[in-house]
């Protein structure tokens, strides 16, 4: 049960759009949505937050700054679900240590799905599997990149139901980056709006 | 040992004519490059020819290692010289000749303070031969394991970011690719190794035997050789592919594309 801190992060070496320097918090066991018009630098935003891109300032999980420990266990603490999933051998299973019979049946797979070949998956398969990936690292704070962009309906509920449980059972702070309004009102409980050089928080309750 | 005419290397000169008339008749883009390297393989062959010449008569060891300075920085540069994504000139330039240089001097060396150990050691009629050996294979290694590392990795960008997203170290990222480009680079001289006397036999053996050597003799120097080559392409080969892969990732392990020219 962390908070998720940024300081002074400022991203203006990679995106013009993004002169501003951030200073948030997302409380531990809170979502924000993050929204704003595309190619404003919402994806910046997180990839830095994930460490993958140079920036200055701190973020800060809980009292550990992200520089103060290796690249990749700060990723896997502050984990990121950007909004096309990357496969790179021929069967799922060879992408997972091993099998986790909670988290696959809740999101509708059986063990056979183990064996699968990646170029058979539909999207939506797909992403279901990118967010089991994530979450097997028993992440401690989430940064979700349109999760559910390519998702019909009931997948998009089904992503929905399992990081909102995956949340309430750790308290982690997530940071869900969407377009559509509707969702973020059930998702998030505060805001971020981005807009060109500078960004707002709010409560999502107010907002919308 | 038949000795060869000027218009014997007329009559062979004219099957590249007629090549490279063929391939631009067939619109091959092929042509310019035939040509430049035909006469480029003349001019340069017929210079050391000389130069050799000299060498051999003076016996003097800077000289020989002015010549051998000259041989590497010429093959640091031909590594980069044909790469789909090239490095950065000068970082290309000296990943390649430091890679090529401790592997094929260090043959070379053993070759010839151990194994064959002329008097002196240094005797430009082994040296000089057994090191452009070494370092046009090596050469050739190298420059195909870089092209297939650099070319991985340009491929498989958004899948390393992937990987690198999910908590993995950059090492266990880049272990396949850079498995696969070594193999790459070492696949011709294992090729040349397996099929050697029963398909083809190989340049300097044949050589040898043309110009009057027993054949077993010129049998042990081209297994000699040959060794030598493989260890020397497989050692130089690492050194370069790991060298690369470290330096295309950061301090915090991000996969940078700058060493290949391409901004983030």
């Amino acid at each position: 049960m962390v908070d998720l801190t940024v300081k002074h992060l400022n991203l203006s070496t990679i995106s013009t759009n993004l002169s501003q320097s951030f200073d948030f918090l997302v409380p531990a066991g809170v979502c924000m949505g993050v929204s704003g018009p595309s190619g404003i630098g919402k994806s910046v935003l997180l990839k830095a937050m994930a460490d993958m891109l140079p920036h200055q300032g701190e973020i800060y999980l809980g009292d550990i700054e992200s520089r103060s420990i290796p690249a990749p266990d700060w990723r896997r603490q502050v984990a990121l679900l950007p909004a096309e999933s990357q496969w790179w051998y021929d069967t799922v299973g060879e992408h997972f240590q091993h099998y986790d019979e909670n988290l696959f049946s809740q999101l509708g797979f059986h063990k056979d799905v183990m064996n699968w070949q990646i170029s058979h998956l539909s999207s939506g398969e797909k992403q279901r599997l990118a967010c089991i990936r994530v979450l097997m690292n028993q992440p401690k704070a989430l940064l979700l990149d349109e999760p559910t962009a390519n998702l019909d309906k009931s997948n998009r509920n089904l992503l929905e139901s399992i990081i909102m449980d995956y949340q309430s059972k750790h308290q982690i702070p997530i940071l869900w980056i969407s377009h559509d309004s509707e969702q973020l009102a059930t998702i998030s409980q505060q805001l971020l709006l981005l807009e060109k050089g500078h960004y707002d928080i709010r409560q999502t309750g107010e907002y919308l | 040992m038949i000795h060869l005419t000027p218009w014997d290397l007329v009559i062979a000169s004219g099957l590249i004519i007629t090549l490279a008339v063929t391939s631009m008749l067939l619109q091959l883009n092929i042509s310019r490059q035939l040509l430049i390297a035909a006469t480029r393989n003349v001019i340069q062959l017929l210079l050391i020819g000389y130069i050799l010449n000299l060498i051999f008569s003076s016996n003097n060891l800077f000289f020989l290692g002015s010549i051998a300075m000259i041989m590497l920085v010429v093959a640091g540069f031909e590594i980069n010289a044909r790469q789909k994504y090239p490095l950065k000139r000068w970082v290309g330039f000296k990943i390649g000749t430091s890679a090529l240089f401790l592997s094929s001097f260090a043959m070379a060396l053993i070759t010839l303070m151990v194994i064959v150990a002329p008097t002196p050691w240094y005797s430009p009629q082994y040296a000089i031969p057994l090191l452009g050996m070494l370092l046009g294979n090596t050469m050739n290694g190298i420059s195909l394991g870089m092209d297939k590392l650099n070319q991985s990795v340009y491929q498989q960008r958004l899948i390393i970011e992937q990987r690198l997203m999910l908590g993995q170290d950059y090492h266990e990222v880049i272990r396949e690719i850079r498995a696969e480009s070594i193999r790459t680079g070492m696949i011709p001289i294992i090729n040349s190794m397996a099929i050697a006397g029963l398909v083809s036999l190989p340049g300097m053996m044949t050589g040898q035997i043309l110009s009057g050597t027993p054949p077993v003799e010129a049998v042990k120097y081209q297994i000699l050789i040959f060794f030598l080559i493989a260890a020397g392409t497989g050692f130089g080969i690492m050194l370069a592919v790991t060298m690369i892969a470290r330096r295309l990732f950061d301090d915090r392990q991000r996969l940078t594309l700058e060493l290949l020219g391409i901004k983030r």
